[in-house]
């Protein structure tokens, strides 16, 4: 609801940063599919990220390709990437998939940096028009948070479907997963088609937001940033990811306006995190913690009245 | 239903199994019984198709399964649990056990259905038949040790299998919790028509239990017969029994 009246209050300004939390929320649930719910470490997900971007981007300054042609092949082209690139890493468990991924995903970042002639190398490609209603800063807007919610709807259908619960099975034991006659590696490659999708969905929606493609979108660094994001909000809650999203867009643009070392910040609440929330923020258990406060003030009373009597 | 021929299995230089052989006929209760590092376990996992052997062959119903993956072999009708309590751990008593029914029913990759309402009343069949109902909605991860052995052999059931190979069902139980885990087992036998593989420490046990006994040494198998023709056999006495 806040959302939705949002653009009638809000600066122009936040109206465009709560775009921007849009997508990497968007973005960093698509991950928490993976690493949250499937105990897949994807530490590369800013390729796919990149791919679906990059897609929308050149079909749109490149051609003369009607432009839903290329919101439609962004997802797609990413799911495809993530399907192949898949393919070799589900053959490793753990740290070895995520090592894995990793290189294979820059392989797609120096394709971007190096094909200088279809992708301007770094210099990226700006000005990107867009349709003409979604010109506005307040349409694209609304059309984000159209499409970042559809998503998450649709990932929480996946997330309370038999293949989600299926999938953190596999996250809590693979092995006792095979002994119950589950494929693990076809249902892991699935996850990374799906997480890979709606990465894509988010590329494209970046485009909309900015209209610029550059070779930092597919930069390992993004995906570290993404993965934190889960990690803070909470991966092993489905929402979590979304309130990391909005922390760390929040830290890089208001604290990066103040200092460029903001992620020294960054670093200092990570340390924190590790020591006292280590399942993130979402995963704080409110209905244990209200129950230990009340115990304990239970206890504070009945102490008191026993020193009283 | 189960037939092993030959079996062997090295780790490098070690002989883990060394010429196993079992014959399992269908609703039998057997029992596999070695000292420790008899290679009981592997055997379990070869069967399976955890591990593969570097010789020998497995039949299920007559179709040799040797080369099968674990899933593979699970889908034929082979359900197991493991030595170590190996359960969901994050996730609540109910949904472990779902998991393997979704798994049987092959509705472990649909996307667009609420899991909340499928299988339902399998997977509380199967609570119920071994008494976890009332603890259906706790997180497997905080049940007790002899509870979580309990799950595990659910899990298993889940599968439908027509041979459930349990590794050590009571291992680190207490001897109340030993009798009414064999009573269960032995329950879901004669209840359910199931046929039984396990392997256990307690003599006692086994010898109650079941109605055949292979007995393993140095992954050799020694002698399978019935309870009464193992216990009289002279290499049995002399390598394991010790003059029991």
């Amino acid at each position: 609801m806040v959302l939705l009246v949002a653009p009638f209050f809000a600066a122009r300004f936040y109206i465009y940063i709560l775009g921007v939390i849009f997508v990497f929320a968007l973005l960093a649930m698509s991950l928490n599919l993976l690493v949250g719910h499937g105990g897949i470490y994807q530490f590369h997900h800013a390729a796919f990220y990149g791919v679906g971007a990059y897609t929308a981007g050149l079909i749109a300054a490149k051609t003369s390709l009607p432009f839903w042609i290329g919101f439609c092949a962004g997802p797609v082209m990413a799911a495809a990437a993530g399907w192949v690139i898949g393919l070799f890493c589900v053959r490793l468990n753990k740290l070895y998939f995520g090592m894995l991924q990793i290189s294979l995903g820059s392989l797609i970042w120096i394709v971007a940096l190096r094909w200088y002639s279809l992708t301007a190398g770094d210099d990226g490609i700006h000005g990107i028009r867009m349709p003409e209603v979604l010109s506005s800063t307040i349409n694209a807007y609304y059309f984000l948070l159209a499409v970042v919610s559809a998503c998450i709807l649709v990932m929480f259908l996946i997330y309370k479907s038999p293949f989600g619960v299926t999938l953190r099975a596999i996250r809590d034991n693979p092995q006792r997963c095979e002994a119950v006659g589950i494929d693990v590696r076809r249902h892991q490659l699935l996850a990374i088609v799906i997480a890979t999708f709606f990465a894509g969905v988010a590329g494209v929606m970046f485009v909309v937001l900015e209209g610029s493609i550059f070779p930092d979108m597919l930069f390992w660094v993004l995906s570290l940033e993404v993965f934190i994001m889960c990690l803070l909000g909470g991966w092993f809650t489905f929402f979590g990811p979304v309130v990391g999203a909005a922390i760390m867009v929040a830290l890089r643009t208001f604290v990066g306006s103040v200092t460029e070392y903001w992620t020294m910040i960054l670093g200092i609440v990570l340390i924190l995190l590790i020591f006292f929330l280590p399942e993130g923020i979402m995963g704080i258990n409110f209905r244990e913690w209200a129950r230990g406060r009340s115990r304990r003030a239970a206890a504070r009373a009945a102490e008191g009245t026993d020193a009283a009597g | 239903m189960l037939r092993v021929e030959n079996l062997h299995k090295s780790f490098e230089d070690f002989k883990a199994v060394d010429g196993a052989n079992l014959h399992v006929g269908p609703g039998d209760l057997v029992a596999v019984i070695g000292p420790n590092g008899a290679g009981k376990t592997t055997l379990f996992n070869l069967i399976t198709g955890h591990l593969k052997p570097n010789q020998g062959r497995i039949l299920f119903k007559n179709q040799d399964i040797t080369r099968l993956a674990a899933h593979e072999i699970c889908r034929r009708g082979i359900a197991r649990s493991f030595q170590i309590a190996n359960i969901f751990p994050r996730l609540s008593v109910f949904r472990n056990v779902q998991v393997s029914v979704l798994s049987q029913k092959k509705l472990s990759r649909t996307l667009f259905r609420p899991a909340q309402s499928l299988v339902v009343e399998e997977t509380h069949r199967i609570l119920d038949s071994v008494g976890l109902s009332d603890k259906k909605l706790d997180v497997a991860g905080s049940l007790s040790h002899g509870d979580k052995r309990i799950l595990e052999i659910a899990i298993a059931l889940g599968n439908e299998p027509e041979l459930l190979i349990l590794d050590e069902p009571t291992a680190g139980m207490s001897p109340d919790e030993t009798a009414s885990t064999m009573a269960l087992v032995n329950r879901l036998a004669r209840e359910q028509g199931l046929t039984i593989l396990f392997c256990e420490h307690d003599m006692e046990v086994v010898f109650n239990v079941a109605t055949s006994i292979m007995v393993m040494q140095h992954g050799h198998t020694i002698i399978q017969g019935m309870p009464e023709e193992v216990r009289q056999n002279a290499t049995v006495q002399e390598a394991y029994l010790g003059g029991v």
